[in-house]
This record gives structure tokens, sequence and C-alpha cells, in this order.
């Protein structure tokens, strides 16, 4: 655990940079605790936070993208001509 | 995906191994659980539903013939959709004089920082909201919009949930890249759909806030 009152200041632009790690988990403890100070004062970088961890759930979702219809029998459409072919 | 993810399992290993002694039936049991993914993967580069069909037929038909050359200590679903970025890409260079953007635009590098248009704020939208045809329209399209360098990444990451490491090593790409790009990616996602920017998909929804931040 890092103390709040060691916690060094972090510029949007920084938090930026490294908003889509954070979401990811992939920042180190320190980082961390500066990015969560900073959202906790900064209204535009949690907006933008929440935006893009709403963009990467939305993603997630492998049901928001379309499969055409008739996909999977058109899939083998190539490998079935050749093994018929023999 | 609920494919498996951890390595080659003992099942697909027999899957593969059976396959391999002439047994084509089983390899399409072997295909079942990433049949979305090898389209994903190819509508990924090419962003054409048609097209990526035709690529992904064609990188189910080289996964099988060229099966004998997977490496166990792999995973195959990492080497299937390298396959399968691989088939897209080539299709892509062969068309992209005509239709995509060009070379110049895909090698150069991550450089600069992407600065966020819109700080509208998302976090009163009901999940259910995001479930909604329009947004669901509004995704593709913004995924349409981004470059392919971007797009590839985003899926390997956010729509396959393929790792950093394995997200580098089908794109052929470093991690570094991986990271900035997906950045970027996520940023310009964000970007096309924060409400407001494009409020298309926000009309008539009474339990839908824009909240601004100033």
């Amino acid at each position: 655990m890092v103390h709040p009152t060691m916690v060094i200041e972090i510029s949007c632009l920084e938090v930026w940079q490294e908003i889509s790690s954070y979401i990811d988990n992939g920042v180190d403890p320190e980082l961390r605790a500066r990015m969560e100070a900073h959202f906790k004062v900064c209204r535009h970088c949690s907006a933008i936070l929440d935006g893009t961890r709403n963009v990467v759930k939305l993603i997630a979702d492998g049901a928001e993208f379309e499969v055409p219809q008739g996909l999977r029998s058109r899939l083998y459409a190539k490998l079935d001509a050749q093994l018929k072919q023999g | 995906m609920s494919a498996p993810n951890t390595v080659t399992d003992i099942r697909e290993t027999e899957l593969i191994q059976r396959v391999c002694s002439g047994d084509h039936e089983a390899f399409y049991e072997l295909m079942k659980p990433y049949e979305k993914a090898v389209y994903f993967a190819a509508r990924s580069v090419v962003n054409n539903p048609a097209d990526a069909e035709e690529v992904a037929q064609e990188a189910v038909l080289k996964a099988f013939n060229n099966l004998s050359r997977f490496r166990l200590e792999s995973k195959f679903s990492t080497w299937l959709v390298q396959i399968t970025i691989n088939e897209a890409r080539m299709r892509l260079r062969k068309e992209r004089r005509h239709r995509y953007e060009s070379i110049d635009e895909q090698a150069k590098d991550d450089e600069g920082d992407y600065i966020p248009k819109d700080f509208a704020d998302w976090r009163d939208i009901p999940s259910e909201e995001l479930q909604r045809k329009e947004l669901r329209d509004a995704l593709e399209r913004a995924m349409a919009a981004l470059g392919s360098k971007y797009r590839e990444v985003l899926i390997c990451r956010d729509v396959q949930h393929l790792s950093i490491a394995e997200t580098a090593q089908i794109l052929g790409i470093t991690e570094a890249s991986v990271k900035t790009r997906l950045l970027r990616a996520r940023l310009q996602m964000r970007d096309a759909l924060a409400p407001g920017f494009d409020g298309s998909w926000t009309t008539g929804r009474t339990e839908f806030k824009k909240v601004r931040p100033w």
C-alpha cells in the first residue's frame, strides 16, 4: 500500500497515456496510486476512465458483434471442396 | 470467448493427432470452439463481412493442410488466429491500393499522444442500455473507422481476450506496440461512442443522462 500523502501528482496527459494499461491492471502499484488519486480530483479523467472501461466491456461481449447467418456451414466450404476432390 | 485458453489441452492434442493420422472428421470438432474467433480475426483486418468470410474459409483450409506442422507447445488457438491474420493481411495487401489506407499509413509508427476529444461521462448508462441494437451498430461503425493496425490489436485483446504477449506474437509486433495501439484504439472507440459526440443512439431514452464535467 502506498500512503496517500506519499502520492506524487500526475498530469492528465500522463494519465491518458496509461489509462488502457490501468484498465488491464498493467500498471505498477505506485503509478496506480497516483492515478487513483488523480481520478478522485479530476472529473475529466475519471469520465474518460469510465467511458473507456465501458467501451472495453462492450467490445468484450462477443454478442455485440454479429456473426453472419450460416457462417458455420460456409466456413468449411473450401476445406470440404478439397476433401471431396480427394 | 469460451474457448480453452491455457495450453493445448489433452482433448485438443488427441484431436490433432487424429486429424494428422487421417481422421478428417476430428478437424471439425477441433475447430468448433474457434469458429467465431477465426471470423473475428479475419474481420479485424479486412473489415468487410464478405471478404472476412472468404479469408476465414481460406484460413480453415490452411490450418487443415498445415496441421502436421503445428507444434503442441504453443496454443492451437493462437496458431489458428495467426494463420487467419496472415491470410487476411495477404488479401488486404492485394486490395489496399484501391480500397484501404495506404501502406505508408500502415507502416507509420505510433508516435504522438492521442488526446481524447470528448469528456462525456458514461457512468450513468445502465448496462442493459449497452445491449441495444443502435449501440451495436455504432460500435461496428466505430470499429470500421479505426485504422487496421489498431483494429487488429483491439480485436485480439478485447474480443478474443488474448494476452499482450500472444497479441504481439500473432501480429508480429512488440509488446510495447500492442500497448500503444490498444490505448489509441480504445480511446478512439470511446470518442466515437461517447454520448453526445454521436447522439444518434441516445434519443428517446429518458433514463439516459448526458453528463458533462463542466
